[in-house]
């Protein structure tokens, strides 16, 4: 065994010069802690989403020419229909495992998004973000922009009713956008809306070509760009700004790392068959003039329905001109205020603490109060509208007036942010000073109990070796 | 053959670590049960990869069976590698000493220029150097300079000029409507709409005979309501005849097609009659004219005024305002 591996190595060697690399690939050193998952699990779900949507791409077919659909599912047959929706429909019903395979894309799409906005999370509350990796901050958050209307664009391509709801929506608010809406929209669509037939195959080819090879390229950027000035790491024993220790590579990091591979597809090829997503034969095929009511689209694309949803109604009008049509706000300025600010943000808290050194020790959320409570009180924000997109779906489930749930919500867009802000800097604050947990301890213990003990013991276990004699 | 790779290893750790001493600690691990397990787990996976063989082979194949199989077949697979990582190779954990390209992570908060050793300042200078030296007796730099910027302006305008040919020119398109006096209303199935078909309290989708369906302007709203309830403004009082009111089916907010009608049932309790869209819950009265009563929506919702000719719907002339979202020249109408 050796042997055929020192002969691979050689024959790799002579024509490439590639063994050193690799042992220093071998060797790079990733530090412990739960919460660096995240961004795997988002590398690997978008594995996944190349590999399914290859499958489906085989037999989907982007076409707006009408069919009458004679399918296996009964009730659609002798329905006039776009080709892309009875492709979608027949690619579900008649292509062995090709329900499965749309289901795991769809629910793929899903995590991938989630856990790209955990992630996020993460690199904003340790204060990841810094110098040296505010650069790759950037790269990751343009992955995400890229994601958000990937995914938008991948529900949008079925043709079925929810989708052809969704781009007339998106049309409005290309529509929206001052002085150049209208020729944008147009533009896009290739006309009015519903838009020009050469639309939907230009949707498709974007899809499964453009948006995929940005965000792959922009993921090789971004795994560079972590490997150059190596991972972060949590304050520790042994543990400085000028090191790096943790699990190297190989072998047992890269097992670990390939068991999360495993258990990522495990649960979205068990969520694919057995938890139905996006059933679009039950939706009908789309017109303009057909729609449905409790439709919603995908969670990440909830917190703009909601903004739309909640946004008072008044547009911004010169004259006879409508400068800012009413979509706008909740289509465009508010996402566009919300990555503003996550893109600004480095920069903001730069200049604000004066701190421009490098970092490659985390912040413990506590150890920076108002950067958390920053950063909460955006969530909270977010998290407030994407609930306000859900008020339809709780008054059918619980009764509550749907008129009465939008102006709690307005309120609470406004007041929640500012509470959270300041309950949120306390917590982080008393959290620094004290060491306990304001919520398990009472205060007494959190003023006696000294700074390092509780935080030591939750710390990965150093080996001997790394003590510093001089600390703890 | 296990020791051997790990000398190896052990070897380049050494060896990169001449400047700066690499800690580390490797705990072997010997546990013939977890890699037992780890064996089972294995070919687990592979029994269930098979089962997903099996199951796809059937004709129509389960999807729930399908997605349970290849599941299960992960997830072994993901257990034996967690497994194995943790108690079947070695446990090691190392310190390696991290690349400081800024050199201040020690240095004063505020220090602009950045802590460069020696390598690295020799490293700029050179990179600099050799970047003015390429310009050596170059004379009209700044001509170049202007010139290379007027190329790439014009290459750019024509690499993005192409884009317009996606779509055409805004011009009056998004104006366009098939309504006019005289246009026909007809159902789904082309049939043309009989005033007398329509109940008090019907909602009714029609379009324009003859045009194309799927046009936004084309579709319209048809209600009928008790004259008597009409509150129409002066000018739009012969709009309805026999209480029956069209409106066009797309909504004025967002483009999404009208699909609700509330029809009171509980007078005491229900607001009027009512159009509502089901994307963003705007809510146009129908007794007015389509005034906006709540939701995002700013403009009312345009009124076809209706004529009814040897008892079919007829328009009697065009829509009272532009169909479908607002944009600049649309103009906010009352």
């Amino acid at each position: 065994m050796p042997l055929t591996t020192r002969r691979v190595l050689r024959t790799v060697e002579s024509r490439t010069g590639g063994a050193s690399p690799l042992a220093r690939a071998l060797r790079y050193v990733f530090p412990d802690h739960w919460t660096f998952l995240f961004g795997e699990i988002a590398m690997y779900t978008f594995l996944i989403l190349v590999a399914t949507g290859t499958y489906l791409a085989l037999f989907f077919e982007p076409s707006t020419a009408h069919v009458v659909y004679h399918g296996a599912y009964a009730p659609l047959r002798g329905t006039e229909m776009t080709k892309a929706y009875a492709s979608a429909v027949n690619l579900s019903f008649e292509v062995q495992a090709g329900l499965l395979i749309r289901q795991v894309h769809h629910w793929a799409a899903d995590v991938f998004l989630a856990a790209i906005t955990v992630h996020l999370m993460r690199i904003f509350f340790t204060g990841a973000f810094r110098k040296p990796r505010d650069i790759n901050y950037y790269v990751g958050l343009t992955m995400l922009v890229l994601a958000v209307i990937e995914g938008y664009v991948g529900y949008s391509l079925l043709d079925d009713l929810l989708s052809g709801m969704g781009l007339a929506i998106g049309n409005a608010v290309a529509l929206s956008i001052p002085v150049v809406g209208g020729q944008l929209g147009t533009l896009l669509w290739g006309g009015r809306f519903p838009g020009a037939p050469d639309f939907f195959s230009r949707l498709f080819f974007v899809h499964v070509f453009v948006f995929p090879i940005l965000i792959g390229t922009l993921m090789a950027v971004h795994l560079a760009l972590i490997a150059t000035p190596h991972h972060t790491q949590f304050r520790g024993r042994g543990r400085t700004e000028r090191n790096v220790v943790g699990t190297p590579m190989w072998p047992a990091y890269a097992l670990r790392s390939l068991g999360l591979f495993f258990a990522t597809a495990a649960v979205l090829f068990a969520l694919g068959g057995l938890v139905q997503i996006n059933p679009i034969w039950q939706w009908g095929p789309y017109e303009p003039y057909l729609g449905t009511n409790g439709a919603q689209p995908d969670w990440h694309l909830g917190w703009l329905i909601g903004a739309l949803r909640l946004m008072p109604h008044f547009d911004l009008v010169i004259g006879n001109y409508t400068l800012i049509p009413n979509p706008f706000w909740g289509g465009v300025l508010f996402p566009g205020a919300v990555f503003g600010f996550l893109y600004l943000w480095p920069t903001i808290e730069r200049r604000w603490t004066g701190d421009r050194r490098a970092h490659n020790l985390l912040d413990r959320p506590r150890d920076n109060p108002t950067r958390t409570a920053i950063g909460a009180a955006v969530f909270t924000l977010v998290a407030t509208v994407f609930f306000a997109g859900a008020a339809d779906r709780a008054f059918v489930q619980f009764g509550v007036p749907y008129e009465a749930q939008l102006w709690g919500y307005r309120a609470l867009t406004v007041l929640a942010p500012i509470v959270v802000f300041f309950v949120t800097r306390w917590a982080c604050r008393r959290l620094r000073d004290g060491g306990g947990h304001p919520a398990r301890d009472s205060g007494a213990a959190l003023v006696e109990r000294p700074r390092e003990s509780s935080g030591a013991a939750r710390e990965p276990t150093v080996p001997a070796a790394f003590q510093d004699p001089g600390r703890g | 053959m296990r020791n051997l790779w790990r000398w190896l290893l052990a070897a380049i750790v050494l060896r990169k670590s001449k400047k700066t001493t690499v800690r580390r600690e490797v705990e072997l691990p010997a546990s013939p049960r977890a890699e037992t397990l780890t064996a089972l787990l294995l070919f687990g996976a592979g029994l269930a990869g098979l089962a997903f063989v099996a199951i796809y082979a059937f004709d129509d194949a389960n999807t729930q069976l399908l997605g349970a199989s290849i599941a299960v077949a992960l997830a072994f697979v993901a257990a034996a590698l967690i497994l194995a990582a943790a108690q079947v190779v070695p446990q090691e954990t190392l310190e390696e000493p991290r690349p400081d390209f800024a050199g201040d992570v020690d240095g004063p908060k505020t220090g602009l220029s950045d802590g460069f050793s020696a390598r690295q300042q020799r490293g700029v200078e050179e990179a600099a150097l050799t970047l003015r030296e390429g310009t050596d007796g170059v004379t009209r730099r700044r001509l170049l300079g202007a010139a290379g910027a007027a190329a790439g302006a014009g290459i750019g305008a024509a690499a993005l000029a192409p884009l317009a040919s996606l779509g055409p020119a805004v011009g009056d398109r998004l104006g366009a409507s098939p309504w006019k006096a005289g246009v026909k209303l007809v159902e789904e199935n082309g049939m043309p709409v009989k005033a007398d078909d329509l109940a008090v309290g019907t909602f009714l989708t029609a379009f324009a005979q003859g045009a194309d369906k799927e046009a936004l302007a084309t579709s319209l709203a048809v209600v009928r309501v008790r004259p008597e309830e009409l509150e129409l403004p002066a000018d739009r009082a012969d709009w309805a005849p026999e209480g029956i009111l069209a409106f066009s089916k797309i909504c004025t907010h967002a483009q999404c097609a009208i699909s609700l009608f509330r029809y009171p049932l509980f007078q005491e309790r229900s607001p009027g009659p009512a159009l509502v869209c089901p994307c963003h819950y705007s809510t146009f009265n129908v007794l007015d004219g389509g005034k906006r009563i709540f939701g995002p929506a700013v403009r009312p919702l345009p009124q076809l005024p209706l004529r009814v000719e040897d008892g079919y719907l007829v328009a009697a002339g065009p829509l009272s305002g532009a169909v479908g979202a607002s944009w600049g020249r649309v103009r906010e109408e009352d």
